[in-house]
């Protein structure tokens, strides 16, 4: 259609530069009507592209936000716990009817006698047996008498004198005190009684029951009492892995990124190489936990459990990230530095380790970053290991029992009792906070040495 | 040094040089010899192959996935293809300045040190610091830089970038530099500055330019090699070649009517 008006609009221009109006009112090719039309168009196509992308950035933040505030929403009231203060009679006539301070025997006495007494002591007037259990499960019954067992233990001076301890109540009295048991429910459908509730209350208001900073969720290892669980072993478990997998992935992944890059012939078996170490990249991470398990555990023999071998399972995972990484990092260095290099009598290898490398190290170190957050978040192929244990004590080496990080998440989001859902989201907050944290690292380490370039 | 004598020495004879870029022949067969101590100049259109022959003395075409070269080029009678010649010695011989000024993203000090340090040609820091100045001094750029060696090599402008490669290249005492289009990215007056620095540095090296402006070959050069379509056209003194082309192909080429 332009050119048919192409004769036209060329008189109209001459007759307007001659009369030197406003040239924009001009009509030309690229000012006439059908040519304001298609701009119009033009444009209307950005603004909707435009608009589509605001949309789904806006969607991407609003869904963020939502796991966000739903995890600290929940997740938030773990790091507080309500706590009793008791004073505890260490009375000899229990603890060591015969007089002779055996530790051993201290230690298998009834202690269950002694926070029932001092609990007896707090509220009067409860006799009835049943009423007395009422009454005893309102403190957290492991946690009270391992407290004052092992305090006994370690002093047997102790025994007669009265011991002052704060220990954890139930987490069903911390959980009806953060209101997340209703007391407008039914007594017969509710956990706790209502005669348990005036006690509670009663000692709320004596200032007895008290909140407090949740310290044995981080020093706490992993318990069937949920106001005993902490994530301590988890953590060390999963520092571990991290340790073992970055230990084998990155010289494994960088130095497979430099061969294949620099110095492998070009043909179809390291093509065919290439191409696996790409597929292995997406390979399900469950299905490396099964080659760990046939391969580490079944013919190898090596523990089960151990973050030894979940680190090496993990290093699978790792390695091709880093390796895909590594290459896509030097491959953006530009070739005139090598070329320089070489053209001063560098050898190749001189010329990548002295010029590729450095150049190439803030793009390595982010994918090895991104490698690791992967690995720390990694949770089927540590199933598949055996990494699922109750573990109660911290792991202190390699090659003993170790939960991860994920893993107790995955955990504890399976038991029953309403306390481990707030602390199921206090895991996950923790983990996120690494994770954050080390994402944050790799962008701070990025733009360090890329300022040095 | 400057005793030219009527004739000159013979830094590299080439016959029949052929390369290839996988199946596709970039140059066809090249018989040449190129003087000592002088500068010879290739000129042609794009892609006529003069770059590719520039890279076959000191074999970094060895590094073009593909390139395969054949024919015989001696240096000194020495053949540098010879299996047994690590193109690592070559290369410290033979240096090489780039289209594009490449310094490494290191302080100036270090660009010029890079090359005797892997080389091993110095054994004290003093004696280091020395070639670094004297290195510097050759290439022009030791009064614009003296006061900040630390600094890094790539924030100095594109002028002064070409000579601290070509200081860099001098480090390593070579014996030829070789230059691709070393001022095609340069304005006029560094380039006047690069073209008079090369003037100085043909009495000690043996230096081969490739240069997209005849107007450059004129000025610079003592021989000229004129390339076309993977041949050499013509080879000669620069005045014959300006003035009295044998070639018309030269002729066409020279007087704007190609390329």
């Amino acid at each position: 259609m332009s050119q048919i008006e192409n004769p036209e609009t060329k008189s109209k221009k001459k007759k307007n530069r001659k009369s030197g109006k406003k040239p924009h009112k001009m009509t030309s090719l690229h000012n006439s009507e059908a040519a304001l039309l298609r701009l119009k168009k033009r444009r209307a196509k950005e603004g909707r592209f435009i608009l589509w992308g605001r949309l789904a950035i806006g969607f991407a933040v609003a869904s963020l936000m939502w796991l966000l505030f739903s995890l600290v929403g929940t997740g938030y009231t773990a790091f507080t716990q309500h706590f009793i203060t008791l004073d505890v009679k260490l009375e000899a006539s229990i603890l060591d009817p015969t007089d002779i301070r055996d530790p051993e025997k201290l230690r298998a006495a009834n202690y269950r006698r002694l926070i029932q007494t001092s609990m007896q002591a707090q509220i009067e007037g409860v006799t009835d047996r049943k009423e007395k259990r009422a009454l005893f499960n309102l403190v957290s019954a492991s946690g009270a008498t391992n407290y004052v067992r092992q305090k006994v233990y370690k002093n047997p001076n102790l025994v007669g004198q009265t011991l002052t301890v704060t220990v954890p109540t139930s987490d069903e009295v911390d959980q009806l005190l953060k209101g997340y048991i209703d007391r407008e429910t039914p007594e017969a459908r509710r956990k706790v009684s209502n005669q348990q509730i005036e006690w509670i209350d009663e000692l709320v208001d004596r200032g007895v029951i008290k909140p407090k900073f949740n310290t044995i969720f981080f020093t706490g290892t992993d318990s069937r009492d949920p106001e005993l669980a902490g994530i301590a072993s988890a953590v060390v478990g999963s520092l571990m892995l991290l340790s073992v997998a970055f230990i084998l992935a990155f010289p494994i992944g960088v130095g497979a990124a430099i061969y294949l890059d620099e110095f492998a012939p070009k043909n179809k078996w390291t093509d065919l190489i290439e191409i696996n170490i790409n597929n292995l990249a997406a390979v399900p991470s469950i299905v490396f936990g099964l080659l760990g398990l046939a391969v580490f555990l079944n013919f190898f023999g090596m523990p089960r459990s151990a973050p030894l071998v979940g680190g090496m399972v993990l290093a699978l995972r790792a390695f091709p990230t880093i390796t895909i990484a590594t290459r896509a990092a030097l491959r953006s260095v530009s070739p005139s530095i090598t070329n320089g290099a070489l053209s001063v009598g560098a050898s190749h290898v001189q010329a990548v380790f002295h010029h590729k490398l450095p150049l190439a190290a803030p793009g390595i170190l982010t994918g090895t970053i991104i490698g690791m957050a992967q690995v720390l978040g990694e949770t089927a192929p540590l199933l598949m290991i055996g990494m699922v244990a109750f573990v109660t004590e911290i792991p202190t080496s390699v090659m003993e029992p170790a939960s991860a990080l994920p893993v107790q998440i995955f955990l504890w989001s399976d038991s029953a009792e309403r306390a481990w859902s707030e602390r199921t989201s206090a895991a996950i907050i923790i983990l996120l906070l690494v994770l954050i944290t080390m994402n944050g690292f790799a962008i701070w380490l990025r733009n360090k040495l890329e300022k040095r370039r | 040094m400057s005793d030219k004598k009527a004739e000159p020495y013979i830094k590299f004879r080439c016959k029949d040089v052929r390369v290839h870029y996988g199946q596709n022949e970039a140059l066809h067969g090249i018989d040449i010899e190129i003087p000592d101590n002088g500068v010879t100049a290739f000129i042609g259109p794009s892609g006529c192959g003069k770059s590719t022959f520039l890279r076959v003395f000191n074999r970094m075409n060895d590094t073009i996935e593909g390139a395969r070269v054949s024919g015989s080029i001696l240096m000194d009678g020495e053949d540098i293809y010879d299996k047994n010649l690590d193109p690592v010695l070559l290369r410290a011989r033979v240096g090489m300045v780039f289209q594009k000024p490449n310094p490494f993203p290191k302080s100036i000090y270090d660009n010029v040190a890079y090359g005797p340090k892997i080389h091993g040609l110095t054994t004290s820091k003093a004696e280091m610091d020395h070639l670094v100045e004297k290195s510097l001094k050759r290439a022009g750029l030791w009064a614009e830089v003296k006061d900040r060696l630390k600094s890094p090599g790539t924030g100095l402008s594109g002028g002064q970038q070409q000579r601290l490669v070509i200081a860099r290249a001098i480090a390593v005492s070579p014996e030829v530099i070789l230059m691709d289009e070393p001022a095609s990215a340069l304005d006029p007056i560094a380039t006047a500055k690069l073209e008079a620095l090369i003037d100085e540095l043909k009495e000690r090296y043996c230096i081969v330019i490739v240069t997209h402006s005849m107007a450059q070959a004129a000025r610079i050069s003592d021989k000229t090699a004129f390339f076309h379509m993977g041949d050499l056209v013509e080879f000669g003194p620069t005045e014959m070649i300006f003035t009295n082309p044998g070639n018309s192909r030269t002729q066409d080429y020279i007087t704007g009517r190609t390329g």
